[in-house]
């Protein structure tokens, strides 16, 4: 179709590839650039360019920090997982009228600054905090918990923090699910559990997918969590990388960490992408 | 004003490689009610939106009243468009989605106002000029989205299946009522639909499309009692087609042999001996007599009755001949006729009368 | 089906949600410094909170760079919303993989980056440098919002306004803005929120003059609890629902 006014179509499209460029590509290319060259204390990015900073990172320090963040990520997108399914489909599949009551009272942790909310994690975890506190009262433990700055509390932290992030995309997956289909299964004969092992399961596949990658990402890389709730014992992936920024000042290594990590994660991706492409070939 | 507003000449379209409209050729008068009509895919939106300037012709010319419009734009051509969906703009009131066009042209306020009363009262809707649309009915919605158009002065108004998205009782009051707007405005209108019923019923000429071609231009009367071949047969209503060859010609008479019984037809079309033809005969022209009822079986055909469809106003028969072919008998109910009650199972006969057939050139599907 | 243990299973989250919170809220009123004891209810602490000016100082910073961002964002968000739907052109699914990619990333990279790209341009790090960071981190969210809402309209809309003889800026003005509104005013709303309470990429790209309150409140929280912060964080929690409802019921508008 012919456009015979496209001023407006011009200066749009313009606007937006020259902020996107410039703000978003421009700035991830540098990043991979940045890993590549080595730097001295007058400058931060500097020529030559070199490999040292991803040989570097071959040491075990590192690779036991890389270890240590996948775990922790993988165990808090579990958590948030088994913990957040059967919430999300509970609401999703709910009929009553304060169902969107229900869904706002999510959806209010899910934009409320995450830093008060660790902060309000930490009041509950204190040694003489409220936890702690209820327990001894109650007879439970004799001497105040330390629950503070342990992995245990980074879990919490993280799980508090990213459970929305996963119950939200599921909601809006299971309310798809055509019940219908439910229906038909039930009708053909088949119990509770196959019908779920076979029907709803694949079906909210891609939510649960969407979720995990909303929860694993940050998980990784929220780098105030680990420092409040953990203290300096923990270092996650993202103290890392904010350490070698900010304090270190080593700049390429931090780049090539933060690099190694987005390729890791893209192959994770891939892998996944692939193999569910190859489930619906094989169906077909 | 041309006596063809619009005229096509070798008008073909192709998208990404894909061929839509062959080389068409069509003239359309002013002031008719023009359809086109044919499945879907055949490319009569197409055609539409070539008209309305939405889609460019890949080869060959678009006339508006006389004037080559290639690559003018839509605004410009003096064709509106009523579409499918209506596409109302749902946060204006009838009386704003009706001035949006007078607005455009920047007319004077008085203007626009007088005319936007006046086609409101056209199409009945003045009462409603300060609803929204989500509080209108579909069909006042329809009337709106005509008003919206119309209200511009258009040559010609392109109706891209307006009818589709109602109710039968709806569509067929609809039906009636365009018919009138039509012949009230004046305004030559080109109606698009896949519903021969409707095409038959409002148009003054219908085009059947089939495949990006145009297979037929004619009246309602003349694609139905006379279709040219036999796609357009089978489109516009039922058909029951009899294979044959033609034994000898006597000018316009012909003898073909169907089921092994010898019949004389008459034709207007220029045939040769020896060549394959289809014989089309509308279930409504097929006679079905009970044994008992006939004496001379000559000109008839052997079957069994395999359907009995009520309808009300007709008795529809499914009858396997002989040779296991399949016709559909449309009968009406004549007080006179004793015999109208045929079971399951029945053995018939099945004729027409002669001449009430129509010869076909033989085509391979 | 609701039976009690669902039920109880389902009040359980709310509870873990929002337990901490509440703690939060009641001990912001409690007259003690650092007893978790009760010893009265008090507004000592939101007295201290308002008289702290450069607590303040920091809160108008974030209040002036957050209008600016989401309003800055809502634009250019929404053009890209609108462009998406309406136009076909060269590189459209590269677009929307970029807006794709940028929602996926990690603020952590998406910080260092903007970090490395300041300071190759030799930009100071202070307003400009938080306020770029911020409208583009924005801008993917308004777009998603915009982009869900646009989806719905029925596509003949501007066809039929074209056959109209309407021009592209009166279609925008005249049509788009109009039916759009509301998306656009809840995506204002989410990027507001979203600056107001940003910390890691602000963490990176934030200089030493212009301190924001999210920072703010990070060094304060990391020297320890204190009950200012309890009814800093209660205030801020109350503002942030107001913002969440508003923008919610916003969305339910029907045009």
């Amino acid at each position: 179709m012919k456009h015979h006014d496209a001023g407006l179509k011009i200066f749009s499209l313009g606007v937006i590839w020259l902020w996107l460029i410039v703000f978003a590509l421009l700035p991830f290319c540098l990043v991979t650039l940045a890993s590549f060259v080595s730097h001295d204390n007058a400058h931060l990015l500097m020529l030559p360019a070199t490999l040292q900073n991803y040989l570097q990172l071959n040491n075990s320090i590192y690779v036991k920090i890389f270890k240590q963040s996948f775990y922790i990520a993988g165990m808090c997108t579990l958590i948030c997982l088994l913990l957040g399914y059967p919430f999300a489909y509970a609401i999703a599949r709910m009929k009553s009228r304060y169902k969107s009551l229900l869904i706002l009272f999510i959806i209010i942790p899910f934009w409320t600054s995450s830093l008060i909310r660790t902060y309000s994690m930490i009041t509950m975890l204190k040694p003489k905090g409220i936890i702690s506190s209820i327990l001894m009262w109650t007879g439970v433990i004799s001497k105040p918990l330390p629950l503070l700055f342990t992995d245990t509390a980074v879990m919490i932290g993280l799980v508090y923090n990213l459970l929305p992030f996963m119950i939200l995309p599921l909601l809006t997956n299971i309310e798809r699910l055509d019940n219908r289909l439910i229906d038909a299964a039930r009708d053909l004969g088949a119990n509770r559990l196959t019908t779920f092992r076979k029907i709803i399961l694949p079906l909210t596949m891609p939510g649960i997918m969407s979720g995990s990658i909303l929860v694993f990402l940050p998980a990784m890389t929220i780098f105030y969590i680990p420092d409040l709730l953990g203290g300096s014992k923990s270092i996650l992936l993202g103290n890392l990388i904010q350490n070698q920024f900010l304090i270190a000042q080593n700049w390429p290594l931090g780049s090539a960490i933060s690099v190694v990590f987005t390729l890791l994660l893209g192959i994770l991706l891939l892998i996944y992408w692939r193999s569910s492409r190859k489930d619906t070939q094989d169906l077909l | 004003m041309a006596t063809n507003i619009i005229e096509l000449r070798g008008v073909s379209k192709s998208i990404h490689g894909h061929g839509i409209l062959h080389g068409l050729n069509l003239e359309v008068r002013n002031g008719e009610f023009l359809t086109l009509l044919g499945p879907s895919g055949c490319g009569k939106t197409t055609l539409l939106r070539l008209i309305s300037g939405f889609e460019e012709p890949t080869t060959g010319t678009v006339f508006i009243n006389g004037k080559d419009v290639n690559g003018l734009a839509p605004h410009l051509r003096h064709v509106h468009t009523v579409f499918q969906s209506y596409a109302l703009f749902p946060h204006m009131t009838v009386y704003d989605n009706v001035a949006f066009g007078l607005r455009c042209q920047k007319l004077p306020k008085a203007e626009i106002n007088a005319r936007v009363v006046e086609v409101l009262r056209t199409v009945k809707l003045e009462k409603y000029a300060n609803r929204k649309p989500d509080q209108l009915s579909g069909g006042q919605q329809q009337r709106v989205a005509i008003a919206r158009a119309v209200v511009n002065r258009p040559l010609v108004l392109l109706l891209d299946e307006p009818l589709s998205s109602l109710d039968y009782r709806l569509r067929k009051t609809m039906q009636i009522e365009l018919k009138q707007l039509q012949r009230k405005l004046g305004i030559t209108f080109i109606f698009v639909t896949h519903d021969q019923e409707e095409a038959l019923s409002m148009s003054d000429r219908v085009v059947v499309m089939h495949e990006g071609q145009i297979e037929q231009v004619g009246t309602p009367r003349q694609v139905y009692e006379a279709p040219q071949n036999l796609t357009v047969a089978q489109f516009i209503g039922e058909a029951n087609i009899f294979d044959s060859e033609i034994l000898a010609i006597d000018g316009k008479q012909l003898t073909v042999n169907i089921q092994g019984k010898q019949r004389q037809m008459k034709t207007n079309r220029s045939f040769d001996v020896g060549q394959k033809v289809h014989i089309l005969v509308r279930p409504e022209d097929l006679r079905v007599w009970g044994q008992s009822e006939v004496d001379n079986s000559n000109e008839m055909y052997p079957g069994v009755v395999e359907e009995v469809i009520y309808k009300g106003t007709t008795v529809d028969l499914m009858v396997r001949l002989a040779n296991n072919q399949l016709v559909a008998a449309t009968e009406f109910f004549d007080e006179d006729d004793e015999k109208l009650e045929y079971t399951i199972g029945e053995a018939v006969w099945a004729t027409w009368v002669s001449g009430w057939e129509v010869v076909l050139p033989y085509e391979t599907s | 089906m609701k039976n009690w243990p669902m039920k109880s299973y389902l009040t359980g989250i709310y509870l873990f949600f929002y337990i901490p919170i509440l703690v939060l809220i009641i001990y912001s009123f409690n007259n003690a410094q650092y007893s978790l004891v009760w010893h009265g209810f008090s507004f000592r602490w939101y007295q201290e909170l308002f008289s702290d000016n450069d607590l303040w100082i920091s809160v108008m910073h974030s209040l002036v760079l957050g209008v600016s961002a989401a309003t800055i964002a809502m634009c250019i968000g929404g053009l890209t919303a609108i462009s998406l739907f309406r136009y076909q052109f060269f590189g459209r699914q590269l677009l929307q993989g970029l807006i794709f990619i940028l929602i996926l990333s990690p603020d952590i990279v998406m910080g260092i980056a903007l970090l490395i790209l300041f300071s190759m341009i030799q930009l100071q790090l202070g307003f400009w440098s938080l306020l770029l960071a911020h409208i583009t981190f924005c801008i993917p969210f308004v777009v998603v919002t915009v982009s869900s809402r646009i989806v719905s309209f029925d596509e003949y809309i501007f066809e039929a306004a074209k056959d109209l003889g309407a021009k592209d800026m009166i279609i925008m003005t005249r049509i788009i803005l109009p039916l759009l509104w509301p998306a656009l005013f809840a995506g204002w709303l989410m990027s507001f929120t979203l600056s107001i309470d940003d910390v890691i990429i602000s963490y990176f790209v934030a200089g030493p003059d212009f301190e924001i309150l999210p920072l703010k409140i990070y060094s304060m929280v990391r020297l320890g609890v204190k009950p200012e912060i309890n009814a800093l964080c209660t205030v801020t929690f109350g503002l942030t629902l107001l913002l969440i409802i508003l923008s919610q019921l916003v969305l339910r508008k029907k045009p």
